[in-house]
C-alpha cells in the first residue's frame, strides 16, 4: 500500500512533466496539422538555459533560492520562446502549402541540428545541478517504507496546474485563442476575416516553446542531470501522451501525460526498470487500436 | 452619382492554358447593390477570388478608393490586409463557419484585430493589464447587435455547425459585417434557402445596403437579383457581357443570349419575371 502510493506520488510528477510537453505537440498539430518534432529538444534546450541561468545567478551571487528561480524561468521561457518562434519561421513557414510530409522531414532536420548544436555548444557530457530544492514531508510509514512527499514534487504539480489552468482560460476566453480555433477549423477563411494567421501561428509555437521550456527547468531542478539528449526521450513520451490523450486536445494532453506518468512509475515499481519505456508504448498501442482518436479526441471535422 | 469605392479594371485572370476572366472591368459604388450574374462557368467566383485576395490575378488592376483619399491595389495583396485595410469582407459558395465554435464566438473572431490589435495588447491581456475587458465588452456587444438583425440572439451560445442551414448562412453575413467592411461580397448567398428565406436575406441585404455598406452579389435566383440590386453586371465565358441597372440588363440581347442560347422571348419573359 505504502510502496503503491510512492509510485503514485513519483507517476503523477513525471506525468505533469510530459503533460507540459505534450501541451506544446497538441496545440501545433491542432493548428496546422504537423508533429513538430523539434518540440523535445526545444524542451532540451529550455533546461540548458535554465542551467546556464542559475549558474550565472549564482555567479552574481543571486542566491535566494525563490528570486533566482523566478528569474530563470523568466529567462529560459524568454529565450525558449524566441527559438519556437524562429524555428518555425525558419523550417515551417517556407514549406506551408507543400505536400504534407515535407514541414515533417523539417521538423525531425530541426530536432537533430537542436540536439547536436546543444551537443557542441554544451558537450556531450551530463550536466549536474546541486538539489535547490531539498527535502519534503513524510506521509506516514508502513513496515518500516516511508511515503515521502518533496517539496520539488508539490513544486512540479502546482506549477503545471497554473500553468495548464492560464493556457486552458487564453485558448477558451480570449480573442487570441479564438483566433487559434478558428485558425484549426479553415485557416484561408480565417485570414479573409483580417487575422494574420502566420502571426497566429507563430505565437503557437511560442507558447508551446515558452511551456516547454517551464518543463525543462521543471526537469531540470527535479532530476538535477541533464545532457543534449533529454529532449529525444522527453519528446517521445510527450508525443505519446498527447497521441494518448487524442492528439488537439488540451486536457487530453494532461490526461495522457499523467497516464504515461503512472504507467512508467508503477511498471518500474512492480516489474522491470528496463521495461518501462515498452509498457508505455504497449499501452499507447493498445489504446490507439480501440480509440484511434485517443482518450478525448474528437474525430476529425471535415474540412470543407 | 455615389461615389465609387471599387475599381476593377481589364482584370485577367489566367490558370495555365485556362483564361477564366478576360479583361474585365466593372466599377463598385458606395450605397450600390451592385450583382455579378452569368451562366456557370462565367467566371464570377474567379473576380470574387481575386478581389478577396484568394488569387493573385495574372493582368489588370483592383483599386479600392478610400474615403481619406488613399487608393489601395488589392492584386496579390495578402487576403488579411485586404479585409484589414481594404475593408472587403466575403463569404463563400459552401458555408464555411467555424463549424466547431459557438455562434457568438464565430462573430468575436471577426473582431480578434480591435479587441486584440498586437501582440504587446495581448500580453497584457494575460495580465490582466490594458483594457481588454472594454474591448471584448464592446465586441460582444457587436456580436449581439448583428445575432439580433439575423434573428439568431437566441441560439448564441449553440455550435454554429448545429443551426439550420438558412440560419448558417444569416450568420456568414453577421460574420462578416462583424469586420465592419465597405464591400461585403457575398457568393451565392440565395443558394439553397426556401422562398421566405430568401425574402428575408433580401430584407437583411437592402438594409445593410442602407447602412452604407456596398454589397456586392453572385446570385443565380434572378428574382433576388433584380428586385435589390440597383447595378448588374454580366459576365459569360470570362468577359463582361454587360452592365446596367436591372431594367437595362433585362432587355439586353446579348444576356438573353447567353443565357439561353437563343433569343425566344417566351422563355427570356420566364427567366427575368
Amino acid at each position: 500500500m505504502a510502496y503503491a502510493l510512492q509510485q503514485l506520488i513519483n507517476g503523477i510528477t513525471l506525468g505533469m512533466i510530459y503533460g507540459l510537453i505534450a501541451v506544446g505537440y497538441t496545440m501545433v498539430y491542432g493548428i496546422i496539422g504537423m508533429i513538430n518534432f523539434a518540440h523535445g529538444d526545444v524542451f532540451m534546450i529550455g533546461a540548458f538555459l535554465s542551467l546556464i541561468a542559475l549558474t550565472g545567478l549564482g555567479m552574481l551571487g543571486i542566491t535566494y533560492v525563490p528570486l533566482a528561480l523566478f528569474l530563470t524561468l523568466i529567462f529560459a521561457a524568454g529565450i525558449a520562446a524566441l527559438y519556437g518562434w524562429t524555428i518555425e519561421r525558419v523550417a515551417y513557414r517556407p514549406l506551408r502549402g507543400s505536400f504534407r510530409l515535407a514541414p515533417l522531414i523539417s521538423a525531425i532536420g530541426m530536432s537533430i541540428a537542436l540536439q547536436n548544436f546543444a551537443q557542441v555548444a554544451q558537450g556531450a557530457r551530463d550536466k549536474n545541478l546541486p538539489e535547490l530544492i531539498p527535502g519534503g514531508f513524510k506521509i506516514f510509514e508502513e513496515n518500516g517504507f516511508v511515503v515521502q512527499l518533496s517539496w520539488m514534487q508539490i513544486v512540479i504539480t502546482v506549477v503545471t496546474v497554473a500553468l495548464l489552468g492560464l493556457f486552458t482560460w487564453l485558448v477558451t476566453k480570449t480573442s487570441l485563442g479564438r483566433a487559434m480555433r478558428a485558425c484549426e477549423q479553415d485557416m484561408k477563411m480565417t485570414s479573409l476575416l483580417g487575422i494574420d494567421v502566420n502571426r497566429t501561428i507563430g505565437l503557437t509555437f511560442v507558447i508551446g516553446a515558452a511551456l516547454a521550456a517551464v518543463a525543462g527547468l521543471l526537469f531540470l531542478l527535479y532530476y538535477g542531470s541533464i545532457n543534449f539528449y533529454i529532449g529525444f526521450n522527453a519528446g517521445v513520451k510527450a508525443f505519446t501522451a498527447a497521441v494518448l490523450g487524442g492528439v488537439g486536445s488540451l486536457p487530453g494532453a494532461v490526461i495522457g501525460g499523467l497516464a504515461i506518468g503512472l504507467i512508467e512509475a508503477f511498471w518500474s515499481g512492480y516489474a522491470s526498470v528496463e521495461y518501462k519505456d515498452v509498457a508505455a508504448f504497449s499501452v499507447l498501442i493498445v489504446v490507439l487500436i480501440f480509440m484511434p482518436t485517443g482518450l478525448l479526441g474528437r474525430a476529425d471535422v471535415e474540412k470543407v | 452619382m455615389a461615389e465609387v469605392l471599387l475599381s476593377v479594371d481589364r482584370l485577367t485572370m489566367r490558370f495555365g492554358g485556362l483564361l477564366a476572366v478576360n479583361a474585365v472591368s466593372f466599377e463598385v459604388r458606395a450605397g450600390d447593390i451592385t450583382a455579378l450574374i452569368g451562366p456557370n462557368g462565367a467566371g464570377k467566383t474567379t473576380v470574387f477570388n481575386c478581389i478577396t485576395g484568394f488569387y493573385k490575378p495574372t493582368g489588370g488592376r483592383i483599386i479600392m478608393h478610400r474615403p481619406n483619399g488613399g487608393d489601395l491595389e488589392l492584386a496579390g495583396m495578402p487576403g488579411f490586409l485586404i479585409n484589414q485595410r481594404a475593408k472587403v469582407a466575403r463569404t463563400f459558395q459552401n458555408i464555411r463557419l467555424f463549424a466547431g465554435m459557438t455562434v457568438l464566438e464565430n462573430l468575436m473572431v471577426a473582431q480578434h484585430n480591435t479587441v486584440m490589435p498586437n501582440v504587446a495588447r495581448g500580453l497584457l491581456a494575460v495580465f490582466g493589464l490594458g483594457n481588454f475587458r472594454h474591448l471584448e465588452a464592446a465586441a460582444i456587444e457587436k456580436a449581439r447587435h448583428w445575432l439580433d438583425r439575423v434573428g439568431l440572439i437566441e441560439r448564441a451560445d449553440e455550435p454554429a455547425g448545429s443551426l439550420p442551414y438558412g440560419a448558417q448562412r444569416r450568420l456568414e453575413i453577421a460574420r462578416a459585417m462583424c469586420t465592419d467592411p465597405r464591400i461585403l461580397c457575398l457568393d451565392e448567398p440565395a443558394a439553397g434557402l426556401n422562398p421566405r428565406e430568401s425574402d428575408e436575406l433580401s430584407a437583411l441585404l437592402m438594409s445593410i445596403r442602407d447602412d452604407g455598406c456596398a454589397v456586392l452579389l453572385i446570385e443565380h435566383d434572378m428574382g433576388v437579383v433584380m428586385r435589390i440590386s440597383d447595378h448588374v453586371i454580366v459576365l459569360d465565358h470570362g468577359v463582361g457581357l454587360a452592365d446596367g441597372t436591372p431594367t437595362e440588363i433585362k432587355a439586353n440581347k446579348h444576356v438573353i443570349a447567353a443565357y439561353l442560347g437563343e433569343e425566344d422571348p417566351e422563355d427570356i419573359a420566364e427567366i427575368v419575371a
